[in-house]
């Protein structure tokens, strides 16, 4: 669910195609680590290379690093097997659909004490969401999707998704590029559920957001951090990852969780079923488990992580007690998680995403 | 053909199968195949659908305005380029060329933190009391980028064209009393058909293909027949409808191809 740091979408999407050519020519020729190597398939920016060379120097497994830019562009290529990867890390939407399909192999606690230990047990009952038993998932990540604005460009704050359909901000608005975020704002600002297949529910979320089109500035993905420190934009659709890290470069800014609901996601790491390398996997997300390393992927990302021994460690208490990296979520209501909604189901809308675009 | 020759091609064609003739085989399988692999025409005939029919409209329309801007502003200073001293015209197409050394992405983010509201060029406007821009996520920005990125494209054919002209050509139809205008229009302008044709070709093909001009400068608020390609296969990840509608978009490149192969036998356009 995390969107990349560097502003350059398409340039970051295009390049990753290139370094990816590279980097499988380099699979079959570079040397292996004295103990092996480990395949691992990340979003982009989504992790601190510092603690990957850690890694490599402490166990002497070699990793093998590839990125993708949403979950949907890294399922055709892992579910084609062009590739051997061992590790993924998908968001839990993507999840359900890897174990519906049989993608992914159980985890071995016994050989992860770390994630035994240091991931919160809320966490875990959150992952059940996508993944029943928590056999198969170990969150890395996790986040909500807010409204980010900037207190200089609104006339009263803002609380509620209904006020980006608010006339006097028109030109003022960035909204999220991707169908599940787009829709999801309209779902829950009409008081649906972000998952809904009801015919009815969905065509009138997309006339919403037909009737918004006139009024966004930009549909942006991750443009939303530099147009809004840049004070392009008044108002934006934002992970709540990212609001931290804009809230430093810019003060002005004020993330809030919508009354209306909102999405809360996980991005957790996941061994794939073929994965040639299962022990280094597991190694290595134990290793990405522990409360060091878990706190200086925190640092790098400014994700928020499900991490408890991690965020004790945090010695800044304003970060440490954030509202937007650890809110408290009992006080929020309609929070949903995205559910897979079958090819179906992603085909109808995607279709009416398109209508939405193409309007 | 000698057999030395013979060898030496192998490794073009070898090039030219792996990575021209595969991967335009794949886009074809998945073209015509669903997800379960079976043959279905569905993809082909989705441009007819709502949505794609107006992206598609939408990306004629939009190249075929850059190209006649191309082509208006490419003419006259092709025009000069092929009059004046070798000297000074390396320089002037030097200049024109330049900007592609950069990585063509990077010029077209330029141009998004140019336009932007908050951007240099509102800047400078609001500095001199003068009203500011408003064409970013606009149809214009994007009109502005493919006349930006491609013009050097239909400079340097016309060039090559209008260079070859034979001046006693010119200087016969003014012996014969033609006017400016008269020549123009019945000597240069025929002549320099090929290059005319090759020129349009070249903007007309990327611009109607592009993807990143339009998601850069439009904002993502306007949708061209190659952002529903990018769309079907980075976000949607069903490349099956992604390569069908491709293919369509192909049958316009080939047309435009036919009709430059026919026009320009001197093969003007292969001097970029």
């Amino acid at each position: 669910m995390r969107k990349n740091k560097k502003s350059f979408g398409k340039i970051t999407f295009a390049l990753a195609v290139s370094f990816t050519a590279v980097s499988l020519c380099g699979c079959a020729s570079s040397d292996k680590g004295v103990n092996g190597q480990v395949i691992v398939y990340n979003w982009g920016e989504y992790i601190d290379p510092e603690t990957i060379r850690m890694f490599e120097e402490e166990t002497g497994i070699k990793v093998i690093y590839d990125e993708f830019e949403t979950n949907e562009s890294m399922y055709p290529k892992v579910e084609s097997g062009a590739v051997a990867y061992d590790i993924a890390c998908p968001s839990d939407y993507m999840i359900s659909r890897m174990i519906e399909n049989g993608m992914l192999s159980e985890i071995n606690y016994n050989n992860m004490p770390n994630a035994k230990e240091n991931i919160g047990e809320q966490y875990y009952e959150q992952s059940c969401g996508f993944d029943p038993e928590n056999k198969y998932a170990i969150p890395y990540c996790w986040g909500t999707v807010g409204i980010l604005y900037n207190k200089t460009m609104v006339d009263e704050p803002i609380t509620r998704w209904e006020q980006l359909w608010d006339k006097k901000y028109a030109d003022n608005i960035l909204m999220q590029d991707s169908v599940r975020d787009a829709f999801m704002v309209a779902e829950k600002r009409n008081g649906d559920s972000m998952n809904t297949l009801d015919l009815t529910e969905l065509t009138a979320a997309k006339n919403l957001l037909i009737e918004q089109k006139p009024l966004v500035q930009a549909y942006v993905v991750d443009q939303v951090r530099d147009k809004m420190i840049g004070g392009e934009a008044a108002i934006g659709v934002i992970y709540s990852g990212e609001a931290i890290y804009t809230q430093k470069e810019n003060p002005d800014l004020v993330y809030v969780i919508p009354e209306e609901g909102t999405n809360i996601w996980i991005d957790a790491w996941v061994i794939l079923k073929n994965a040639p390398n299962k022990e280094n996997a597991e190694k290595f997300i134990d290793f990405m488990c522990r409360a060091d390393i878990a706190l200086m992927n925190f640092d790098y990302i400014t994700y928020s992580t499900p991490n408890v021994a991690a965020r004790e460690l945090i010695e800044d208490e304003s970060i440490k007690n954030s509202e937007i990296a650890f809110p408290d979520l009992s006080q929020y209501e309609n929070l949903e998680t995205y559910v897979y909604l079958g090819e179906d189901g992603d085909s109808l809308y995607n279709e009416l995403w398109k209508e939405v675009k193409a309007h | 053909m000698t057999s030395k020759k013979n060898w030496l091609s192998v490794p073009y064609l070898f090039w030219s199968g792996l990575f021209i003739i595969v991967p335009l085989g794949m886009v074809v399988y998945y073209g015509l195949t669903d997800r379960t692999g079976a043959f279905t025409l569905e993809n082909i005939t989705a441009i007819a659908s709502a949505g794609h029919a107006k992206a598609l409209r939408l990306s004629l329309l939009l190249s075929l305005i850059s190209t006649v801007i191309c082509f208006l502003l490419a003419y006259p200073l092709a025009m000069i380029l092929a009059q004046v001293q070798v000297r000074r015209h390396n320089f002037i197409i030097l200049i024109f060329i330049l900007p592609m050394w950069m990585n063509f992405l990077l010029r077209t983010l330029a141009w998004q933190t140019l336009l932007e509201k908050n951007g240099v060029i509102n800047h400078v406007l609001t500095f001199l009391h003068l009203p500011t821009l408003k064409i970013i996520n606009t149809p214009a920005a994007i009109i502005l980028g493919m006349v930006y990125n491609f013009l050097p494209f239909m400079i340097l054919p016309l060039y090559n064209a209008l260079a070859k002209i034979d001046p006693n050509v010119i200087n016969a139809a003014h012996d014969l009393g033609a006017g400016h205008i008269h020549t123009f229009f019945r000597i240069i302008l025929p002549l320099s058909i090929p290059g005319i044709i090759s020129g349009i070709t070249m903007v007309f093909i990327p611009a109607l293909t592009t993807f990143v001009i339009s998601s850069l400068l439009g904002g993502g608020k306007i949708l061209l027949i190659g952002d529903v390609i990018d769309l079907e296969f980075t976000k949607t990840s069903n490349w099956h409808l992604g390569s069908g509608l491709s293919m369509v978009l192909m049958i316009f490149i080939l047309v435009n191809m036919v009709l430059s192969a026919i026009f320009d036998k001197d093969g003007e356009g292969s001097m970029l």
